[in-house]
């Protein structure tokens, strides 16, 4: 990257693996798991949470010596819910059906604690550039994850990705499904979505053994 | 008999950890000690049923459609849905910093044991969940939403005190070593969900293999109905 420094692209780049705000911080997990039985819906939220997240870590960044730090949580929590205020609106008036199908999780981004973290541990203390890399850095490797598991929930859970069949038809029994497949129609229940990250928790920390933890 | 189904479907079936994942931020982090998972369990039960009742009332009277109709009538078709996160969230956030007050006076141990987590629950999913979910199910009666955000704040309590527990014994097993800590607990947490799923027929089980039944009944009437229909008109037809 010839736009940003060596240090600037680690802002970016290290939440996406080794810094991981879901498998590595733990936060934001409650929305990650609740809407991905799909890919579709699993985008638009790392979408709005790209936007909210970019936003408002410049905002706060921009407001971090004025703030008093005694309530500085409600100041956070009106700019996020703010954001997220104009995310559903937008949502709304232009995918109304996906707006209705995401329901209650659109308005949870404001307690997505990936924010409020990244709000306390980051913008708080550094300018708006380099805040507005790292909410964008975290924002994609929540992103990351959140597709991963609605890729996989979709696929193997209803055998299609955005809608299209792409292993085959399961009624016409043609593609895999004419060799005997079955849709796991487990993989669409929520508890599979736990099971998917734990998964990819013990994938990711196979190949990197500097992450395991202690008992 | 409407609060006492209400109080079941919050707790067991609609848990908010099994069912929604809500509050599962600070559900993984402080599920180390049963002793502190008592606390914040606690915790979020107060304040799920003092924020979802308020911010029940903050819904009907200001923020629905033709809510603000006592004002008077030139008021009767405003509808400030729109604002409802912010002003939760507001709610919410000002309970918490009382909590925490009132924890820091009376039980320092607790407070100091809680830690960080205590301002966490502002931002704990579950407790916006309550009065979002509140708002999106329509719930009638203000009792009702004191039910229910009670209700709900003890199916939190049971899930985050029965990990906790699972956490303690499973320090002594051996678990493969990338799984350990965070890996194992997900995939525990998917399992006693899949447990909890079973609740679901507590409510429901009685009513739909009734409806069913009778729809497959319909259809086999359809079925022969049809043959029926069919065999005449050949009938018919040969007979001309």
């Amino acid at each position: 990257m010839g736009l940003l420094s060596k240090k600037d692209s680690k802002l970016i780049l290290d939440p996406l693996a080794d810094n991981n705000p879901i498998t590595i911080q733990v936060l934001g997990i409650c929305s990650a798991l609740a809407i991905t039985a799909q890919l579709k819906p699993s985008i638009v939220m790392a979408i709005s949470v790209i936007f909210v997240m970019g936003v408002g870590n410049v905002v706060i960044s921009l407001m971090r010596n004025v703030i008093p730090s005694k309530i500085r949580i409600i100041v956070q929590l009106v700019v996020v819910a703010t954001l997220v205020i104009i995310v559903d609106q937008v949502l709304k008036a232009f995918a109304y059906a996906l707006s209705k199908e995401l329901s209650v999780f659109i308005g949870l981004i404001i307690t997505n604690c990936i924010i409020m973290g990244r709000f306390e541990a980051f913008a708080l203390g550094n300018g708006p550039w380099r805040s507005f890399l790292d909410g964008i850095g975290n924002a994609l490797g929540y992103g990351v994850i959140l597709i991963i598991v609605g890729f996989f929930r979709e696929l193997l859970g209803s055998g299609t990705l955005f809608g299209i069949k792409v292993l085959g038809d399961p009624v016409e029994k043609s593609g895999l499904y004419a060799i005997g497949y079955e849709n796991n129609g487990f993989m669409v229940l929520p508890p599979m979505a736990l099971i998917v990250v734990g998964l990819i928790i013990w994938v990711q920390r196979s190949k990197n053994k500097a992450l395991i933890e202690e008992n | 008999m409407e609060h006492l189904e209400l109080f079941f479907k919050s707790v067991f079936v609609d848990n908010m950890v099994f069912a929604y994942f809500l509050g599962m931020c600070s559900y993984l982090a402080v599920s180390k000690k049963v002793s502190t998972a008592v606390g914040l369990g606690a915790a979020v039960i107060f304040v799920l049923t003092v924020t979802v009742p308020l911010n029940w009332l903050l819904d009907t009277y200001i923020l629905q459609e033709g809510a603000l109709t006592w004002l008077g009538p030139d008021f009767a078709d405003y509808d400030l849905s729109f604002l409802s996160f912010i002003l939760f969230i507001a709610t919410i956030a000002t309970m918490v910093q009382l909590v925490e007050i009132v924890v820091e006076r009376f039980s320092p141990a607790l407070y100091n044991s809680l830690g960080i987590f205590l301002p966490l629950i502002a931002v704990n999913c579950a407790i916006l969940g309550g009065s979002l979910f509140m708002q999106s199910r329509e719930i009638e009666t203000f009792t009702l939403a004191l039910n229910y955000g009670f209700s709900s704040g003890i199916g939190w309590f049971l899930a985050i005190l029965a990990i906790a527990a699972i956490r303690e014994k499973i320090r002594y097993s051996n678990v493969p070593a990338p799984l350990r800590g965070l890996g194992i607990t997900f995939i525990i947490t998917g399992l006693m969900a899949i447990g909890f799923m079973s609740f679901g027929g507590m409510l429901t089980g009685g009513d739909e293999p009734v409806e069913q039944e009778a729809q497959s009944a319909v259809i086999i009437e359809n079925v022969e109905e049809e043959k029926e229909s069919a065999v005449e008109t050949a009938v018919s037809e040969i007979k001309n």
